[in-house]
């Protein structure tokens, strides 16, 4: 299984860290986690709490404040502000006992079971969980790179990215054109560059009604289409186009000095332009060698690594069937994973892994529509078993309280991620 | 504010039916009252028949002396309320459900409040209804009032395994706040484990409509949803 291995830590650290094996100091097992996200803040704090200290736990994050990628767009509309989607690590610290690494990871040995830190040194694991989210594939918009995200931001990570995404649209010029390179599937969040047209327009409708919002599409269809699509007749008439790939919207090329977005041939000025591009993997799954194409390949019954059976991989970062690329799913899969690791490592009871995702999207004010499914594990792949979608024509009141259920699923799951 | 006036002159004297009728109806309007009310049969029950659930039985609510009902498992703070001598009139209860949080600071009663003064204004007289009589709302066992699904006596005997509930909880938790916060997703905390389950299987049999629960519920074993209930009735 391990065709793959990397072994970039010099032998002598190597070496003593296979000649300290399971246990630590304490005689605990140990778990580092890599990604303090939907996935690994979860997974941090459900082993941490369920092992009752049993289990010593390091979550490797390099961020001291994390913004969640949801409800980033509503911070964009004007619904949240940027405090309200922040969130920090104290209480995985001090409630649950995780020894918090603000670090990047930027390796992983698994012959020695060590992770390696920008900052230097290693930590060693017994089970790894790897939950680093996603990474961008560089030159898949041609003229996009990471040089080009102050000009032209993605926004996809939510912090300054989505601070500067939104400044630029209160700055737009009066009948200005926002553009947005929409990115083809698989990639995080199905509903998220259409919910942010629907965060867009209704800013645009108040402070600069004449802009005009394009969107340069490479995919025929996308999530809750219909009910986007009646949401904007119906708040938005007029502002927003969507060139799909029946028009050219998969041959997209970017000049970000010049602002100019080339759909096939014809060429838009824009005042803004959100580039969402191609994703792939966070790094550390490619660097540990646990990708196959753009994504890490995982058994659904635990969340293990299809090529290393003591690294667990959740959320984005993974290939593991059905489930949308969200939080809600990362969020899901940590609790299998995180009573997998427990099972292995303290031998405590082992149920059958349950997943289920739901994603909420705001279209205006009040006019809120979500879709979900529940998954179970097979030996091939996470598979959908049912599912349900917000129907088309429903009533403000319905749309009203599907808004409201959304802001309470996420004081939910984050303080189900932070504690 | 001429119904404060009525109310605090209430108790003050023990009022005969006749009067508590007429009283009820200057209260506000008991009907509609009766449809607020909904929001609140999650965990209170009111008339004949009505038990301690999550939250205790609201019979002869007004003049009663808060965290007074035998036998109920009061949060340490309305043990507190108790202890000061809180009781029930109609001040009282206007201020609790408005926001419970703000009368009784660390109250189990996870619930936002009525924002709305008529509304408050209404429940209240549909309540005051059920201290007017007391003597025709006798207590009796849960099984008196009509369930909303009917279960056989087998389903609603398992014993729910915590353990197995509290992994199967984890999914809950995504939503519903372990905390029992009520903002938006209702709390899920310390039902009385056959209000649980009723509630679960009347969504597996889609007679509650919500989809997201309906799909939840729809893939939940009997066991599985008594292990939840059984975890739930017992988080803190």
């Amino acid at each position: 299984m391990k065709l793959n291995r990397r072994a970039f830590i010099g032998t002598a650290t190597a070496a003593a860290t296979l000649s300290a094996p399971m246990l630590n100091a304490q005689g605990k097992p140990r778990v580092v986690v890599v990604g303090g996200g939907a996935g690994g803040a979860t997974a941090a704090r459900y082993i941490a709490k369920d092992s009752d200290g049993a289990i010593d736990v390091t979550l490797i994050e390099p961020s001291r404040t994390y913004y969640t990628c949801f409800f980033s767009n509503l911070y964009i509309g004007g619904f949240r502000d940027l405090q309200s989607i922040a969130h920090n690590y104290a209480k995985l610290a001090s409630d649950y006992g995780i020894n918090v690494v603000h670090d990047w990871a930027t390796g992983v040995d698994r012959d020695a079971k060590t992770v390696a830190l920008a900052g230097g040194g290693s930590v060693p694991y017994d089970r790894l969980i790897l939950s680093p989210g996603i990474d961008f594939v560089e030159g898949a918009v041609p003229g996009w790179d990471l040089s080009a995200q102050t000009a032209m931001p993605h926004a996809y990570k939510a912090g300054t990215q989505t601070a500067l995404l939104k400044s630029q649209i209160e700055a737009m010029p009066e009948g200005g054109t926002f553009v947005m390179v929409a990115p083809p599937n698989p990639y995080r969040c199905p509903p998220g560059p259409y919910e942010r047209i629907s965060m867009v327009a209704h800013v645009l409708r108040d402070r600069n009604p004449t802009a005009k919002i394009i969107i340069a599409d490479p995919k025929a269809n996308f999530s809750k289409q219909g009910l986007f699509e009646e949401g904007w007749n119906k708040h938005y008439s007029g502002m927003i186009t969507r060139i799909g790939p029946d028009f050219g919207g998969e041959n997209v090329s970017v000049n970000a000095a010049t602002m100019e977005v080339d759909v096939d041939g014809e060429v838009i000025k824009a005042d803004v332009c959100n580039v969402i591009p191609v994703q792939k993997a966070g790094h550390i799954c490619e660097a540990a060698g646990l990708t196959e194409g753009n994504w890490a390949p995982v058994d659904g019954h635990t969340m293990v690594s299809r090529m290393d059976e003591n690294i667990h991989i959740l959320g984005d970062a993974t290939n593991q069937g059905d489930m949308p690329k969200s939080g809600f799913s990362a969020n899901s899969q940590a609790k299998v994973a995180a009573m997998a690791v427990r099972g292995a490592l303290t031998g405590s009871r082992v149920f059958p892994a349950k997943f289920s995702n739901t994603c909420w999207s705001l279209i205006d004010t009040d006019d809120g529509v979500k879709v979900g499914a529940s998954y179970e594990a097979t030996d091939e792949k996470i598979a959908k078993t049912d599912g349900f979608v917000s129907q088309t024509g429903e009533d403000a009141a319905l749309r009203k309280a599907t808004y409201e259920e959304s802001i309470g699923w996420y004081e939910g799951i984050t303080s189900d991620m932070f504690g | 504010m001429k119904h404060y006036l009525v109310a605090l002159t209430l108790a003050l004297a023990p009022p005969g039916a006749a009067l508590a009728e007429e009283v009820a109806e200057a209260l506000g309007d008991a009907e509609n009252g009766a449809k607020v009310f909904r929001k609140c049969t999650g965990c209170h029950q009111v008339g004949p028949g009505a038990s301690n659930r999550a939250g205790p039985h609201l019979n002869g609510i007004f003049g009663r002396r808060a965290g007074s009902i035998e036998g109920f498992d009061y949060s340490d703070a309305m043990d507190r309320a108790f202890g000061d001598g809180l009781v029930w009139e109609y001040d009282q209860l206007d201020a609790y459900i408005e926001n419970p949080r703000a009368l009784v600071s660390g109250t189990r009663m996870s619930f936002r409040g009525i924002k709305d003064p008529q509304d408050r204004h209404d429940v209240l007289a549909y309540l005051r209804e059920f201290t007017a009589n007391p003597q025709d709302i006798p207590e009796s066992a849960p099984t008196a009032l009509k369930r909303e699904v009917e279960l056989s006596p087998d389903v609603l005997a398992i014993v729910g395994d915590p353990e197995y509930g509290e992994y199967l909880a984890s999914e809950c938790l995504t939503c519903h706040q372990s905390d029992g916060g009520d903002a938006g997703i209702p709390s899920i905390t310390r039902w009385v484990e056959e209000d649980f389950v009723v509630a679960m299987h009347a969504y597996k049999q889609k007679l509650r409509p919500h989809p997201v629960m309906q799909m939840m519920a729809g893939r939940l074993s009997d066991e599985e949803i008594a292990a939840l209930a059984a975890y739930f009735a017992d988080l803190e």
